[in-house]
């Protein structure tokens, strides 16, 4: 026997093999050459098939002797075939087994048998447990928000009867932060769109020869929609997305956590200062993009309807009364309260990892964005119910 | 691809300078580990431990001076020399350094995957094998990273370092954060694996006990290089008095104590 075997390790040393033999119902299985993971697949294999149908044996003996070399995973399969040889009715016995093989078997057989891979349950029922999932996180979500708000609330009304407690350091900073260090990008953007919608408009209504009506449409659809939208969106993105940042890894860093203990309310230290920071710059904001988007548009008129900037003023003032601008800018603080109390909330939410930041940045701004639009077609119902 | 023989040299670093900017963290530094040792490496805070750890595993480049792993300078292998090698290491890092959109089974299951054609039965066997091996119960294989415990992320991520039985285990770090259970278990861990696969153990520690139920080997970094290097009796008599005050320090009696 331990000729054979070692013919068999040097012609077959570079990868791994195995051969069997039936004799007097003596299974033998007679390992040889480098059974290292790299060659293993192979063998895996066949082995799997052998202790399926082992044949005609009451007893196996499996042969090391012949093998050059033995890991883990090696070990893993050997004990396996073994076991499951075992659950056919054989006795199994080893041979020519070293002192470090047989220390990794005893390891691997001390790991026990590997339990079987657990597997998802069928589509259809991954899906329903899906909806019921969202759903619940969904009302869940909404009940935390409302509470959430009405703990500001109190907050609020509590730093109303002591203005004193108001933190105007933090207050002032957010306000340049959100506010002044917007004005670029909300500027561009709103002039930019002006010029657009001014553009498109002339095209069309040139058709109709009604071209003086492009004033209209841009003064009306910017002071009543779109400069409010679009700088809620600008402001969502950029602003509620950094409140969620930054109270989310101060949440990580148990910062937040400190503050309770040493008796401080995040409420107040953190979160009404941003609120009230973007429920002063939002309007104000959505003032400058109201003007910067007339300014877009009347700069688009200028030079396709040759209209002069005296008439184009004038015009405006025809076209709009106090009240369509009014409609947009009553809207801007209750959509800056929005933006500000889903980021923060967000931020609080943040759990311990890293990753959760970033979700709930993403998912700070999606809903804000989401809400926000809501909330201007819910603003939209009441002012035609209100008749203006 | 054959293993080497018990005590030949297996890490040699030779005249190691590395540096950040005008900050010299090594200066001419010598150290050789040998294969089937555990060797320990200690050192206070900013010593260097873990960028000696990243320049061994090439991470991070030398100003000067040589490191050869497996009596090979991974600098001047090509891609696919290189790529061959870096199979025959495994590295835990501080905290597991796990995939975070992987659960644990295919966190282990990534050098498969990568190097190895291997059927998906035979994959998840493994994977499950590691898992026990490394003492981690086998309903850990279906979590995220971020669903483990810290002491579970790091026997996860040394179950991914030993995927490939690697003929080196690098570990930063591996007791600190755990509880004294956990942290003896891990010391157990490393001596069982050290006995059952023939690791050559590279350890970055701080912690005494460690060093003293699991090293052979001790090597002390200080002074910009390796000071020391020898067994614990060698650093228990040692006269330095950095060594002196670290393995005679309170804390070193209690370690010692204990043992």
């Amino acid at each position: 026997m331990a000729e054979l075997s070692n013919s068999g390790a040097e012609e077959a040393d570079e990868t791994a093999t195995f051969r069997t033999n039936i004799e007097n119902r003596v299974l033998r299985l007679i390992a040889a050459g480098n059974w290292s993971i790299v060659y293993l697949n192979k063998v895996d294999g066949e082995l799997r098939g052998l202790s399926a149908k082992p044949g005609d044996a009451a007893r196996a003996v499996i042969d090391l002797s012949a093998v050059s070399r033995f890991d883990t995973a090696a070990a893993a399969i050997i004990s396996r075939t073994a076991a499951e040889l075992e659950e056919q009715g054989l006795d199994v016995a080893y041979e020519g087994v070293s002192e470090a093989q047989h220390l990794l078997l005893d390891k691997v057989e001390a790991c026990g048998k590997p339990e079987p891979v657990h597997l998802p349950p069928p589509l259809y029922l991954q899906i329903i447990g899906k909806i019921g999932e969202t759903t619940r996180a969904l009302a869940a979500e909404g009940y935390g928000m409302l509470d959430f708000i009405g703990s500001v609330i109190v907050i609020a009304v509590r730093t109303l009867m002591r203005p004193r407690r108001f933190r105007m350091i933090p207050f002032v900073h957010h306000m340049e932060k959100s506010g002044f260090d917007a004005l670029p990008l909300v500027c561009l953007l709103t002039f930019l769109i002006g010029a657009v919608v001014a553009q498109q408009g002339a095209v069309q209504l040139k058709t109709f020869g009604a071209e003086v009506f492009t004033v209209n449409l841009i003064a009306i659809i910017f002071l009543r929609e779109v400069g409010l939208l679009l700088t809620a969106i600008i402001v969502a993105g950029r602003s509620g997305s950094a409140f969620t940042a930054e109270i989310g890894s101060m949440k990580m860093r148990e910062e937040i956590d400190a503050m309770r203990t040493l008796g401080l309310d995040p409420l107040e230290m953190l979160v009404l200062p941003r609120v009230a920071a973007l429920t002063v710059t939002l309007p104000l904001l959505t003032f400058i993009a109201d003007i910067m988007g007339l300014l877009g548009g009347g700069f688009v008129v200028f030079f396709m309807l040759d209209m002069s900037p005296g008439v184009y003023i004038s015009r405006v003032q025809e076209a709009v009364g106090f009240w369509t601008f009014g409609v947009g800018l009553i809207k801007a603080p209750f959509m800056a309260a929005v933006i500000a109390l889903v980021g923060c909330r967000a931020g609080l939410a943040v759990t311990g990892s890293a990753e959760s930041v970033g979700a709930m940045t993403t998912s700070s701004v999606v809903r804000s964005i989401f809400l926000v639009i809501i909330l201007d077609a819910l603003f939209a119902m009441f002012f035609t119910a209100v008749d203006i | 691809m054959s293993m080497g023989k018990k005590g030949e040299p297996i890490i040699e670093v030779e005249g190691l300078d590395t540096r950040f900017g005008d900050n010299v963290v090594h200066e001419n530094l010598d150290l050789t580990v040998k294969r089937g040792e555990v060797i320990g490496i200690v050192g206070g805070s900013g010593t260097g431990k873990s960028v000696l750890l990243h320049t061994i595993l090439g991470l991070k480049r030398p100003n000067a001076g040589r490191v050869r792993v497996f009596g090979l300078d991974f600098s001047t292998l090509s891609e696919e020399e290189r790529r061959l090698n870096e199979q025959r290491w495994g590295v835990l890092f501080q905290d597991g350094a796990l995939f975070s959109a992987l659960t644990v089974a295919e966190n282990i299951q990534v050098p498969y995957r990568e190097h190895l054609d291997l059927s998906p039965e035979l994959m998840d066997e493994l994977a499950a094998v590691k898992i026990a091996m490394v003492g981690l119960r086998a309903t850990a294989a279906s979590l995220y990273p971020s669903e483990l415990s810290g002491g579970m992320r790091k026997r996860a991520g040394l179950a991914r370092a030993l995927a490939l039985d690697p003929e080196i285990l690098f570990l930063d770090e591996p007791t600190a954060g755990l509880d004294p259970i956990g942290a003896a278990a891990f010391d157990e861990l490393i001596n069982d694996l050290k006995e059952t696969l023939g690791l050559t153990v590279f350890l970055v520690t701080h912690d005494l006990d460690t060093l003293h139920a699991t090293c052979d080997r001790v090597a002390v970094l200080a002074e910009k290089r390796v000071i020391l290097v020898g067994t614990m009796d060698d650093m228990l008599r040692s006269s330095h008095p950095w060594i002196h005050e670290y393995f005679h320090g309170p804390r070193a009696r209690a370690a010692l104590a204990g043992k």
